[in-house]
């Protein structure tokens, strides 16, 4: 089965909905979304910081070979509900982006599957067209080859 | 000019847009597309410089007259612009499942 990641983002709102379904029991969703150890792994940043509860705080950051500094987040956790919603705020330090308001939900599909939603909330349209014209402008997930080639041709 | 001009912002402006729209069908000269507008050829110059430097627009000599018309490709790849940030999620989250899968066989 293919399961693609959608993004539902209007023209002229200041919201965004990315949802996915997984080949993953719901239990399994919700861990790799509340561990330290397991969100560094998928969302290939450092976690400085996660504390799973109300009122926890977040930390995310990545370096360059050199030691550099490349990316920086940071937010608090306003709701922790084990295997159902995790709510934060999201803000990327040093940018002009603001401060973004994340609602996670997560949905027992069957046994073996599951569903994650995200729902984003900026600050304004335009912070939020901006966020998501990132990895098209500047190529944030480096990794990504096909970004890459998009870049280098807007150089 | 060194500037690095935002395609983003290129095609914010109602009178870019417009010239993107009458060079999307056929080829025109700079002359024939400002006698579409009101405002002053050198605005309109002006303009077909900052759709040139941002690859929307592609020059083609025919004889004296430079031709402009539009890159479909970069057009493209503007009007998907959503589309690297919805494979950057997908990848991550294509890395979750793998991961995940294999906690689950541990």
């Amino acid at each position: 089965m293919e399961r693609k990641t959608k993004i539902h983002a209007e023209e002229g709102k200041q919201d965004l909905i990315i949802t996915r379904e997984f080949d993953l029991p719901l239990e399994l969703l919700f861990k790799a979304n509340a561990e330290a150890e397991i969100i560094e792994q998928w969302m290939g940043t450092k976690v400085l910081k996660f504390e799973s509860k109300k009122q926890g705080g977040w930390q995310f950051e990545t370096k360059d070979e050199k030691g550099n500094v490349v990316f920086s987040a940071n937010g608090v956790i306003h709701e922790f509900l084990p295997n159902r919603k995790i709510t934060r705020t999201f803000e990327m330090d040093r940018t002009p982006f603001g401060v973004q308001l994340e609602v996670a939900e997560f949905e027992r599909l069957t046994d073996e599957t599951s569903r994650l939603s995200i729902h984003a909330i900026y600050e304004s349209v335009a912070q939020r067209d901006q966020v998501l014209k990132l990895p098209f402008a500047q190529g944030i997930n480096m990794a990504h080859n096909r970004l890459q080639d998009i870049v280098s041709k807007l150089k | 000019m060194n500037l690095r001009r935002d395609v983003f912002q290129a095609i914010a402006d109602p009178t870019r847009r417009a010239i993107l729209l009458l060079v999307a069908s056929q080829s025109m000269t700079a002359g024939a597309i400002a006698a579409n507008f009101d405002t002053a050829r050198p605005t309109v110059s002006k303009h077909l410089q900052i759709l040139n430097e941002c690859e929307l627009l592609n020059q083609e000599l025919n004889g004296r007259e430079i031709y402009y018309h539009i890159n479909a490709k970069k057009m493209k790849e503007v009007s998907d612009f959503i589309e690297p940030f919805r494979n950057m999620w997908d990848d991550r989250f294509n890395k979750l499942e793998a991961i995940m899968k294999k906690h689950k066989n541990k």
